[in-house]
């Protein structure tokens, strides 16, 4: 197979949280019964008019600036009109003429390298009803219908599955980071339509493009754009490209190809028009500039701020980048006066061990920041050992209570210098014997000394002071 | 005979306890069920409304009928279409809440051409209405049960809706008062849309302080519909004061001067002649009335620029009738042909013409030919009538050709020809969103005739306060279809 540039465009959705649902006043919330988060609008009942949630245009705006889009002067949404079951008022609400954002462009990062994404537009509409199909019957759930969704088109502008993929996830982060989607692929909400083409490298003209819908993970993603490539270059390769047409096609699961569905030729004519019953609505200057001021920090400058100013290494910035809640934790952690290295391994290997095993999110973990700060002050200062620290740690989250409970005098370490000197004078007072055969080579004695202070102590004290309190006396 | 007083009467009488609520429901279900057997005009007759309770709102404890393509809670709601014969909302519109609120009480769902589409009054899933002044004529549509009932004194005042003209000219065909307000005033959410853009609700009564009494109880700022207004500070029936002296109307030569019309029927000559008369009553009154001439061009176009429009709204805002989740089920192997079969035996060879134009206009191919540029000309008309009403109060002109056209000699064409302005010149009221009313003026071989004034958005109450200047001059107000007198 010869190697050809590809040329690969994406269409990414993703649900949108919010408390009602973008044009009903349904509940906006995934459940596992259905039909019980509908209002009279989302099943189409007649008469039922569209309302407009300012919080999902909010978002919508956000995600726009984000992304260094141009931000039209007036909102305002089209129909797309076609018949579906999954479709109750036979068109849906969408925004065709003037998206909530157009031409942006964004950095991203592919392993390691940097790389310029452009984006066509980013637009707010309403999804569509879920089916089930059964054998004898299909059923509907119109708890989806109506849920906000955003649609992010880019330009054909990616070169490799990798770089796609790499995208998405960088995408999927922001909308986490933003506040805009839990963008949880496993719940279905994030869908992706994959355009791929192929072409000569030293070529022009683009070629034929392929349009792959609802794919549904980054790693079908990631499959269905290799498969392309190679059905697409192999074609080429037999002299048969005339054979790749302009049509949509879908992922298959199983064989991790993708088949045909229709030919561009019988493409629908959606007949867009404006939506009459939702007025134009101005977006403000004053809105726009107060939508900007709360974008939070993104993923990319955390990184950066990790590296360069917290002394982490890649590797750990980039684990606790990774979701939004780590790096919150561990900006917490930062906040109260941790320092930035211990903070960074309780996170990345204890606490992530205990997520992993209790099957867990850290939103969900006891130990705030705060109350972390407890052990690893206790740490600092010697009053505890690490092994200490790990049972505290441990026993602080079996029983749910604070672990300065578990630090009390009753436990803690002897690091009393003076305290540690008139135990070990005692002991040395009655072992005049070994002090002698000590001194006469016999110098695997001092394990001896060092275990009669520890039975002494119970344990707690200093292991480091002592030795060092030992060798001064017994040198 | 209660039901052929108008609202302040009875609001009087039911006060000072010389009639009932209870009593007059039941005189107005007993008109329902005479009038339904020779007009049609009914979907359904609520025979179990009870009377309610009297209180200080005006309409308390007074019947009225309610247009069958308004939501309805627990009461059959059809749209005077197959598709939904069966189906019982489980919502009230709005503005049925707002009247409800107030007093009021149903007894009828009304006839109307399906889905409010059609100006005859005669694609009603029920069967053609006729008009009480005349059973071999039509009323005019689409409001024609509402029309034909307020006509026949069944009660004081029904509601409409109206894309086109469908208060207004039924209103004209059937001798009573029919009035839209500006667009937004009255929530539509619950009305069955059928051009959102040009959709109003409004009423039919029979006369003009009754119009104003029923808008002020409908209207209203309503979450449920972003179009929608505060209009609170708007009080239409406390504005009436009929000082008109001064008031500015303008005409339309174009349409009025009757040298225009190459061969005109004795009907037109007569209705022209009448308008005139109007005329100059009006000035009697110390109103000045203007001609004004507008681009042919224009005028010609509003018919058309109304049917794109409304057309292809109404193929998008239909598309949720598909027999799956309310109406009747289809019959076929999958969803597809499920869907096809209940929209071909649902709706009327007229409904599925319009379908078929709007799906056409609205093609990519053909949008920016048909749509867009209908929708650049209705931006020139509102324009122009924008620029008119900064200098004049309103709008003055007849409506239709005459008085309503015999059934049987209905033709299912879309008119092309020099009376089509005539007839259609009404549509500039919903194009611009602009308050209008229509009252009678006269009649023409014993079937009345309409003239409408129409005026600026929000200019509701001047628009109110000229009709209702001119109603007190002229002796149709509360009239009362005549063989129906003494029912």
């Amino acid at each position: 197979m010869s190697n050809y540039k590809a040329v690969i465009g994406l269409e990414m959705h993703c649900e949108m949280t919010s408390k009602a649902k973008v044009f009903s006043q349904a509940i906006n919330s995934y459940s596992e019964i259905p039909n019980v988060n509908v209002r009279p609008l989302d099943m189409a009942f007649p008469g039922t008019l569209p309302t407009l949630n300012k919080e999902c245009v909010r978002k919508a705006l956000l995600m726009s600036l984000v992304l260094n889009c141009q931000v039209p002067e007036y909102l305002y949404f089209d129909r797309k009109n076609y018949y579906y079951p999954d479709l109750p008022k036979g068109y849906q609400i969408t925004q065709m003429h003037a998206p909530v954002g157009i031409n942006g462009k964004i950095t991203i990062e592919v392993n390691g390298q940097d790389k310029e994404v452009l984006i066509h537009d980013i637009h707010l509409e309403e999804d569509s009803a879920s089916l089930d199909h059964y054998s004898d019957a299909s059923l509907i759930d119109y708890n989806r219908s109506g849920v906000p969704l955003l649609e992010l088109v880019t330009e054909p502008c990616f070169n490799s599955a990798e770089e796609a993929v790499a995208f998405l996830e960088y995408m999927r982060r922001t909308y986490q980071y933003c506040d805009v989607s839990e963008a949880d692929t496993k719940k279905g909400q994030i869908r992706c339509d994959v355009n791929v083409s192929i072409m000569d490298e030293d070529a022009q003209e683009l070629g034929t493009k392929v349009e792959v819908k609802n794919v549904n993970s980054f790693q079908n993603v990631y499959e269905t754009i290799n498969y392309e490539i190679k059905r697409q270059s192999e074609l080429k390769d037999a002299g048969r490209y005339a054979e790749v047409e302009q049509e949509t096609r879908r992922f298959d699961e199983e064989t991790g190809t993708t088949i045909r569905m229709r030919s561009k030729v019988d493409a629908i004519d959606y007949k867009y028009f404006v939506e009459p019953n939702i007025p134009k609505l101005k977006i403000s200057k004053d809105w726009l500039a107060e939508i900007k001021k709360s974008i939070p920090v993104l993923p990319r400058e955390r990184k950066a701020k990790y590296i360069n100013e917290l002394g982490l290494s890649e590797y750990d910035a980039n684990t606790i980048i990774k979701e939004k809640d780590y790096a919150d934790y561990f900006e917490e952690c930062i906040n109260l006066g941790i320092n930035p290295k211990i903070a960074c391994n309780y996170l990345t290997v204890n606490i992530v061990a205990y997520l992993s095993k209790e099957d867990i999110t850290l939103k969900e973990f006891y130990l705030t920041p705060a109350l972390l700060k407890q052990i690893i002050m206790e740490l600092d200062k010697g009053t505890i050992s690490s092994k200490q620290a790990k049972e505290i740690f441990n026993k602080s989250l079996e029983e749910r209570k604070e672990p300065k409970t578990y630090i009390t005098k009753d436990n803690a370490q002897i690091s009393d210098s003076k305290a540690l000197e008139s135990i070990i004078d005692n002991i040395l007072d009655n072992n005049e014997q070994q002090i002698v055969a000590y001194h006469n080579g016999k110098t695997n004695l001092f394990d001896y000394f060092v275990g009669q202070v520890m039975k002494e102590t119970k344990g707690k004290a200093n292991p480091t002071m002592v030795k060092e309190i030992l060798k001064s006396k017994l040198d | 005979m209660h039901m052929a007083k108008n609202i302040i009467e009875l609001h009087q009488q039911l006060i000072n306890g010389e009639v009932t609520s209870e009593e007059l429901v039941k005189e107005s279900l007993q008109k329902s069920h005479a009038l339904q057997e020779k007009c049609h005009a009914f979907v359904t007759i609520l025979d179990d409304a009870k009377g309610g309770k009297v209180t200080d709102s005006y309409l308390s404890g007074i019947p009225y009928g309610i247009k069958d393509n308004y939501s309805t809670k627990g009461i059959l709601s059809t749209g005077s279409s197959n598709t939904l014969k069966d189906y019982v909302p489980f919502f009230s519109a709005t503005a049925v809440l707002n009247l409800e609120k107030n007093g009021a009480i149903p007894v009828n769902k009304t006839a109307l051409d399906e889905f409010g589409m059609g100006g005859t009054g005669t694609t009603c899933h029920t069967g053609p209405v006729k008009n009480p002044w005349n059973l071999k004529h039509i009323c005019g549509g689409s409001s024609a049960g509402s029309a034909a009932a307020v006509a026949a004194g069944v009660y004081p005042f029904a509601l409409g809706s109206d894309t086109g003209d469908s208060i207004r000219k039924p209103a004209a065909f059937c001798g009573i008062v029919g009035y839209k307000p500006t667009y937004g005033m009255i929530s539509r959410y619950g009305l069955f849309p059928f051009a959102s853009s040009l959709d109003h609700c409004g009423c039919l009564t029979r006369c003009v302080a009754d119009a104003a009494l029923v808008v002020d109880a409908m209207k209203g700022l309503d979450t449920h519909d972003l179009t929608s207004w505060d209009s609170q500070h708007m009080h239409l029936y406390d504005s009436l004061n009929g000082h008109v002296k001064g008031k500015k109307l303008f005409y339309i030569k174009e349409i009025v001067d009757l040298q225009n019309y190459h061969n005109p029927s004795w009907e037109l000559k007569k209705h022209l002649e009448n308008f005139q008369r109007t005329l100059e009553i009006l000035k009697e009154l110390g109103v000045e009335v203007t001609p004004v001439s507008i681009d042919k061009n224009l005028l010609k176009a509003i018919p058309s620029v109304y049917v794109c429009l409304s057309c292809a709204e109404a193929t998008s805002n239909m598309s949720n009738l598909t027999g799956i989740v309310f109406g009747p089920r289809g019959e076929g192997a999958g969803v597809t042909e499920m869907m096809m079969d209940h929209r071909t035996k649902g709706f009327s060879p007229l409904i599925k013409r319009r379908f078929v134009i709007g799906s056409y206009i609205l093609q990519k191919e053909n949008q920016e030919k048909y749509f867009v540029n209908a929708q650049r000309v209705r931006r020139l008309i509102v324009d122009e009538m924008k620029k008119l009403f900064q200098t004049y109060d309103g709008l003055i002109l007849p409506v239709s050709k005459g008085p309503a056209p015999v059934l049987a000699n209905l033709e299912d064409t879309v008119s092309d020809d020099e009376l089509s302005v005539l007839e259609e010149h009404l549509q500039i009221g919903n194009f611009g969103g602009f308050p209008s009313i229509t009252i009678p003026n006269g009649f023409i071989d014993d079937l009345p005739v309409g003239i409408n004034i129409t005026g600026n958005c929000y200019d509701d109450a001047n628009v109110l306060n000229i009709a209702y200047a001119l109603e007190q001059q002229m002796p149709y107000q509360n009239q009362i279809a005549k063989e129906w007198q003494n029912e």
